[in-house]
């Protein structure tokens, strides 16, 4: 049935594995997850339909993009053309990961990358450099992420409903807060200063100039545009 | 519990789109070699993508809006991301709070 060494047992050693591997950033993510919950709840959206969301799209990054976005009656284009605009890291890891999934079935395969994300990426490239990739380990791991992300939002979702205002106790700026800190994380020096820059003054004169919900493609555009031009060939990367 | 028919039909989209990202790698494999000025590019788009959502709150929103970024902004460099959100979180109320209006 299953090629030697993949017995039920060390299936299951490996997915143990998976989730003690993945346990801290499962935890990091409760607090993320339920200020998602609550922020999209200020928003307007129900219970129901942040808990589909965390389910269907199981990204957080672009889950907040889109909720700071998120205006009746929707612009729907512009919603999902962020939310791809910022999964397109994904193509990169995924692509990355593919040879070293030779243990895996295609619907493992497809299966398990439905929770590629920035950790499960991480963690399953260096497992790859130790021993095999199993599908058991990535996929419990996807998998542990994948509960608690819907949890911690519908749970904050719920919690932040009863909240009242989100201004009264500023979570209109949480967005803003939150971004910054992420952005703080992903910090590399010059080649992360020279698109934040242009990013923040093209997205600013586009929001005065032309309004929302523009100011998120022209920004996105000129830090983009500013990357690849500032991009110098003694870069350590 | 309540899902709005143009809020389904975004989401469903958003996670077709999320998806299409997670799987094409995939079949790209080995054969997608960038270049590293593209390379440069694509690892800029999540810090670009990120500002642009909230330049207009960063530059164009208000004094308080641009004073309480620059505190956060300070506190990132020092702060995990969580006391990042409560430095910032705490700095918009309190200037609202002291200078209403």
């Amino acid at each position: 049935m299953r090629p030697s060494g993949m017995s039920a047992g060390t299936s299951r050693s490996e997915a143990l594995e998976g989730v003690v591997d993945i346990a801290p950033a499962a935890i990091a993510a409760v607090p993320i997850g339920l200020l998602f919950g609550a922020l999209a709840a200020s928003k307007g959206l129900s219970i129901a339909e942040v808990a589909l969301m965390s389910a269907l799209v199981c990204a957080g990054g672009a889950q907040f993009a889109i909720i700071e976005l998120w205006t009746y009656p929707l612009a729907i284009g512009t919603l999902v053309a962020s939310t791809a605009l910022i999964n397109l890291r994904h193509i990169l890891m995924g692509a990355s990961l593919a040879p070293k999934t030779g243990a895996f079935r295609p619907w493992q395969r497809l299966l398990t990358f439905y929770a590629l994300v920035d950790e499960t990426w991480a963690f399953g490239e260096r497992r790859a450099t130790a021993r095999p990739l199993t599908p058991a380990y990535f996929g419990a791991m996807g998998a542990t992420l994948w509960i608690n992300w819907v949890t911690c939002s519908t749970l904050g979702a719920a919690a932040g409903s009863l909240l009242g205002d989100p201004r009264s106790i500023g979570a209109d700026f949480a967005f803003t807060a939150l971004f910054i800190g992420i952005v703080a994380a992903l910090w590399r020096g010059r080649s992360t200063a020279v698109p934040v820059i242009a990013a923040a003054v093209a997205g600013a004169l586009c929001y005065r100039l032309v309004g929302s919900p523009w100011h998120v493609m022209a920004g996105a555009a000129a830090g983009i545009a500013g990357a690849a031009l500032a991009w110098r060939p003694d870069e350590a990367r | 519990m309540i899902v709005d028919l143009p809020t389904l039909v975004t989401i469903v989209a958003m996670a077709v789109v999320t998806y299409a990202t997670r799987i094409s790698g995939l079949a790209l494999g080995d054969r997608l070699k960038l270049g590293p000025r593209a390379k440069a590019a694509v690892d800029a788009i999540p810090p670009a993508v990120l500002v642009a959502v909230i330049a207009p709150s960063l530059l164009a929103t208000g004094w308080r809006e641009t004073s309480a970024s620059a505190i956060t902004i300070a506190a990132a460099t020092r702060l995990p991301l969580i006391g990042t959100v409560a430095v910032g979180v705490a700095t918009i109320v309190l200037l609202r709070h002291v200078v209403p209006g």
